[in-house]
């Protein structure tokens, strides 16, 4: 079967980095089709039958989360949403509205690169790391068949409350999570309000986990917004 | 040839006299000798014209009473809607104020000067009403009567019999631009009266038999002919002056007035208007308050304050003097003011009476050698109508009683103490001279003097010459004397003691009225002090408040002003002291009048609290509202005085104050200045810079014909990548600062561990970290901090950016943290070269760069903005230098709440 090229929508108002993300991500092999408003966005997206939305937060005519949750009424497709520096609540909303990842402008293209390829494998398979019950990434092993966690081959030994949330990133492996969103899924919605529990189980897990919990390299940390599990 | 000038100091009081005038609107009275002369009917004639001179004329309110001619005048012209007030069943038509303030025409009509306003208007009468229209720049026709004048009034009522209630004072009419007289003979105007043309027929001949009698209307005619002739009289006067023909006011007349406790007091009033009038004099109207006299019952005081209201608003410059010798005090005043003349009252005692005990009259008489004293008599029905008068009235029962006991007491105790004299002079009877005797009495009777007062001492020096001739003086137990000398003795006694008695007296009631002051002068004191270190505006008021209450015993508020000039209620707590409630459409008007309004004046008095303007030689600053428990503790003339100067205090106070904002504001624009020009150089200079080289390189690329290689065109790329990062660096951390500067950065706080916050930072700042070795050195668990962490990463990868900026390359960096129960403390240490000795402050100043003409760039913003960051937590940054050499950067965290506890699962 012949490889069709993935198709990437572009919502975004300013034409000078339209241009930039048509020309650099035509080159690397992505159909792009362009919307510079929220509500032409929408169309192309339910017409264009695409892989992937990137979309601008700062939209004259909508807000970008409305956009997000209008195309989460009927797609799953990944989002990666582009936002200005220091907006860290509206990243949180967009992410809480179902956009999987984000960008800081101003970003590199290798970055978006990257985020589009982790979002695009994320797509066709929940993870790819996952070898049959098994997840790996660096140097981590976890069976979820049979709860065994391990690290270079050394098993470790996780608490109920760390494993769970362990397994609540490696089912969002490679996607951000808001801190409100992992905080309802491992300890029920009535924590929404105890954050510091979140950092404190993560903090245990990276010493647990990583080699060196201040230079972690699975366990991120996305300033402000969420957590990470880099894939 | 007229070689006087004019006075330049009258000159200049004449062109603020015109200022004022011309943006005041123009008062034109049409004035009549009676109801029916035609004034209603010239006043819409003039209209009319106006009209059509194209002006804006409207009718604000014109009373027609039927007459149909007049009636005819109105069609055509503008009339204003009528205010209608339900009073007690009637309806009445008011003249609507605010309504035509609102249409703001540039002449109303409102008939009527002298009308009195229902209850529930902002007035009570309606020449107050067009005052403030003329304040507002509208020019107002009205109409008047002779009648209604003020100081015509008692002139009027005798010559008519008839009182008319409804008065108008003569400033107002003396103040008006023209006056137009309206006159029509007594003859035509009873023909017309009787045509029906006035009244309807059984009203009109009903006037005619009591005001409109022929004899009535020619005295009345006459008044305002006269009336009219001394205004032209006065018009007249003023062009003299205008044009420097000097006459005959050489010396100009100062006129006292000096009123009592009496149904004499509004008389000699309006006696001494007419009189300063006629010599075109100043006029005072004095009131000596003595002791006695602060005894007085309440209403008898109250009555006194009207009468010097009545004169305020007559023209007159009123004073009270407090003083325990009338005569002294009136004539000290009056030279003081070189006064030429005073009007009083004719004395109250007559005959033997005035013989033996004086009269102020005449003691006013014998001291003023200069001054003429003009006396003013009661007719014999005036002295009936003294029955009725105000000051007559009864104080309440059970005060009279409580004093009355108190007094009796006082009287038994001056008995008591003579009995004890006569006891203790038994005993040395025989043994001592009578003298000695006499002696004992007298103590007694200073004793008594000093402890009760005249009245009872009095009592003791009879009762102790009575005692001593009784028991004493041969023969004894007579009050017969034997020898003549005795008589002497008792005489010179009785003397000595009356004169004790008077002093003591007089000694007492001066102390109690120097306490009184002092105890004024020590409030004043208070309050000033307390205010004098007031901060904020929060702070005088409070201040203020509390000891207005604590003086009068009034809850009150003060209140400001907002940015729009409308006046609102503090935002900050109310104390138990504040009035809540108060009417701010009231101290609205009282703002933007500068005159006092609400309970007992002449503006609103239906509101419970009264209003007062506060403010300082320029403007209204804001308004005091004060819910008086009791009228007369606010309106004394002396609590008044205190109450102005508790006034003008507050308003120095806030004067003070604003004037301290001003200045600090006026400092900030300056260093918001200073700083505007330092980051405009910085930028202009690190801005352009790697626009260069983005610009150049890019255009090399664009413009390539094929000449360059592809590892030429890889570094031009990277050129550009590496430039536009620092630009978007410098963006940012200017982006930053002025948040941080303006104060809208809005601090997440949150319990972070600290080893997450520094893995956050060494991710992000991992590609410029490759081949730098960190170390990290925490305390061990899981040290936390409570901060908002997206700043404090800020902090920590503006120390490292730093750090690599100033420090070899390949050199290790340290990271390293300590908490303590209060706070955490984390260092950023390098081995470079360490920082420049003296330098280490500076270091986070705004635009500041160690080296300046270094290769780095950089605005010299990254330390300012991680000394903004750490302060907006409530902790403190500096820089050292480590004693291996190297700089270390030291940030301290407060911490103010205890660490969240996790009970352990393991």
């Amino acid at each position: 079967m012949a490889k069709i090229d993935p198709v990437i929508i572009v919502i975004e108002d300013d034409p000078p980095i339209r241009r930039f993300l048509r020309t650099s991500l035509s080159t690397q092999g992505f159909t792009v089709f362009e919307a510079d408003t929220g509500k032409q966005g929408i169309i192309e997206a339910s017409i264009r039958k695409p892989d992937l939305v990137i979309l601008d937060l700062g939209l004259p005519d909508m807000d970008g989360v409305d956009v997000i949750k209008a195309i989460r009424a009927w797609s799953e497709l990944p989002i990666i949403i582009l936002s200005a520096r220091s907006g860290e609540q509206q990243k949180i909303d967009a992410l809480d509205a179902g956009a999987d990842d984000y960008l800081t402008k101003p970003f590199g293209f290798g970055e978006l690169l990257a985020r589009i390829r982790v979002a695009l494998r994320h797509a066709i398979k929940p993870s790819e790391q996952m070898q049959g019950e098994v997840f790996v990434t660096a140097n981590l092993k976890v069976d979820l068949h049979n709860r065994l966690v391990s690290v270079d081959e050394q098993e470790i030994h996780l608490t109920p409350i760390q494993y769970r949330l362990l397994t609540v990133l490696i089912k969002h492996a490679g996607k951000v999570l808001t801190q409100q969103k992992i905080l309802k899924e491992v300890w029920g919605p009535s924590y929404q309000e105890n954050a510091h529990y979140l950092r404190i189980y993560m903090s245990q897990l990276r010493q647990k986990l990583e080699a060196d919990p201040t230079q972690p390299k699975f366990l991120l940390t996305e300033s402000g917004v969420g957590y990470r599990l880099k894939v | 040839m007229n070689n006087e000038r004019p006075d330049p100091d009258e000159l200049l009081a004449r062109v603020e006299r015109d200022n004022a005038k011309a943006k005041r609107g123009r008062l034109k009275i049409f004035f009549g000798a009676a109801a029916g002369v035609g004034k209603s009917y010239a006043m819409l004639l003039a209209a009319r014209e106006r009209r059509a001179e194209n002006l804006d004329v409207v009718v604000g309110l014109v009373e027609t009473h039927g007459r149909k001619d007049t009636e005819a005048l109105l069609e055509g012209l503008e009339i204003l809607p009528t205010r209608k007030i339900n009073y007690k069943g009637t309806l009445l038509h008011e003249f609507d104020i605010d309504a035509a303030l609102k249409r703001r025409p540039s002449i109303i009509l409102v008939d009527e000067l002298a009308h009195t306003n229902a209850p529930g208007c902002r007035h009570p009468k309606r020449w107050q009403d067009i005052h403030e229209l003329l304040e507002a720049g509208i020019d107002v026709y009205t109409a008047l009567n002779v009648q209604h004048l003020e100081s015509l009034n008692d002139d009027i009522g005798q010559i008519s019999g008839i009182r008319v209630w409804e008065t108008l004072p003569d400033t107002v009419y003396e103040d008006a631009d023209e006056i137009e007289l309206v006159d029509l003979p007594p003859d035509e105007l009873l023909i017309r009266l009787k045509e029906g043309k006035i009244y309807l027929p059984q009203q009109a001949q009903e006037a005619i038999n009591h005001f409109f009698r022929k004899g009535n209307l020619i005295a009345l005619r006459e008044l305002a002919l006269r009336q009219t002739a001394n205004r032209v009289d006065a018009q007249m006067l003023d062009y003299r002056e205008d044009h420097a023909i000097r006459e005959v006011w050489q010396v100009s007349e100062r006129i006292m007035i000096c009123i009592g406790p009496n149904f004499l007091a509004e008389r000699l009033v309006r006696a001494g208007k007419r009189l300063a009038a006629s010599l075109r004099a100043e006029w005072i109207v004095a009131y000596v308050e003595t002791p006695q006299l602060q005894r007085l019952s309440a209403e008898k005081r109250d009555a006194v304050l009207r009468v010097l209201r009545t004169a305020e608003q007559l023209g007159a410059e009123t004073v009270t003097l407090s003083s325990p010798e009338m005569s002294a005090a009136i004539v000290d005043f009056s030279r003081e003011r070189n006064v030429t003349k005073i009007v009083m009252g004719k004395p109250s005692r007559r005959g033997w009476k005035r013989w033996l005990l004086g009269s102020l009259v005449d003691k006013v008489i014998d001291e003023a050698h200069n001054i003429n004293v003009y006396l003013l008599g009661s007719s014999q029905s005036e002295s009936k109508a003294q029955q009725a008068s105000i000051f007559n009235r009864q104080p309440l029962p059970g005060l009279k009683n409580r004093l009355v006991k108190k007094r009796h007491l006082d009287f038994v105790w001056a008995t008591l103490v003579i009995a004890l004299c006569t006891l203790l002079a038994e005993t040395m009877f025989g043994k001592f001279e009578l003298a000695n005797l006499v002696m004992v009495y007298l103590l007694g009777v200073v004793f008594v003097a000093t402890r009760f007062g005249r009245g009872p001492s009095i009592l003791a020096s009879i009762l102790g010459v009575a005692a001593l001739d009784f028991f004493f003086v041969t023969p004894y137990f007579t009050f017969s004397v034997s020898h003549s000398q005795y008589l002497v003795t008792l005489a010179a006694m009785l003397v000595v003691a009356m004169i004790i008695s008077n002093l003591m007296a007089n000694v007492r009631s001066q102390a109690k009225v120097a306490a009184h002051r002092e105890r004024r002068a020590a409030v004043l004191y208070a309050m000033s002090k307390e205010l004098s270190v007031s901060q904020s505006e929060e702070d005088v008021v409070q201040i203020a408040v509390r000891h207005l209450h604590s003086e009068f015993s009034s809850p009150n508020v003060i209140l400001f002003a907002n940015s729009n000039g409308r006046v609102i209620y503090p935002a900050h707590k109310a104390i138990a002291e504040s009035l809540l409630g108060a009417d701010l459409s009231v101290a609205q008007w009282v703002f933007d009048h500068n005159e006092m309004a609400g309970h007992g004046t002449n503006t609103l008095p239906g509101t419970p609290a009264i209003y007062f303007p506060i403010h300082n030689e320029d403007k209204v600053l804001g308004v005091l509202a004060l819910q008086p428990v009791n009228l007369r503790r606010v309106f004394l003339p002396e609590q008044q005085k205190l109450l102005e100067t508790f006034l003008r205090q507050i308003g120095q106070a806030v004067t003070r104050l604003r004037f301290a904002e001003q200045a600090k504001l006026t400092h900030l624009q300056i260093e918001a200045e200073r700083l505007r020009n330092s980051l405009l150089s910085a930028i202009s200079h690190d801005l352009r810079t790697p626009l260069s080289t983005i610009i150049g390189s890019a255009s090399a690329l664009t413009e390539d014909e094929g000449h360059l290689q592809p590892q030429d065109k890889l570094d031009l790329s990277r050129a550009i990548v590496d430039e536009a990062e620092r630009m978007s660096n410098l963006v940012n951390n200017i982006l930053d600062m002025a948040r941080l500067d303006a104060g809208v950065v809005q601090l997440k706080k949150e319990w972070h561990p600290l080893d997450e916050i520094i893995g956050t930072v060494l991710t992000r700042l991992q590609k410029h970290l490759t081949g730098r070795p960190v170390k990290v050195k925490l305390p061990p668990g899981i040290p936390m901090v409570f901060a908002d962490a997206v700043l404090i990463e800020q902090v920590l990868i503006n120390l490292l950016e730093n750090a690599l900026r100033y420090t070899p390359p390949a050199s290790e960096l340290e990271i390293t943290a300590e908490t303590s129960p209060s706070s955490v403390e984390i260092s950023v240490i390098d081995h470079g070269p360490g920082i420049p000795k003296g330098l280490e402050d500076q270091l986070f100043e705004k635009f500041y760069q160690a080296r300046h003409e270094a290769a780095q760039s950089g605005v010299g913003l990254g330390l300012a903005i991680c000394r903004a960051i750490v302060e907006v937590h409530g902790g403190h940054i500096y820089a050292y230098n480590a004693a291996n050499g190297g700089a270390v950067f030291t940030f301290v965290l407060p911490v103010d709440q205890p660490a969240p506890v996790m009970e352990s699962e393991e």
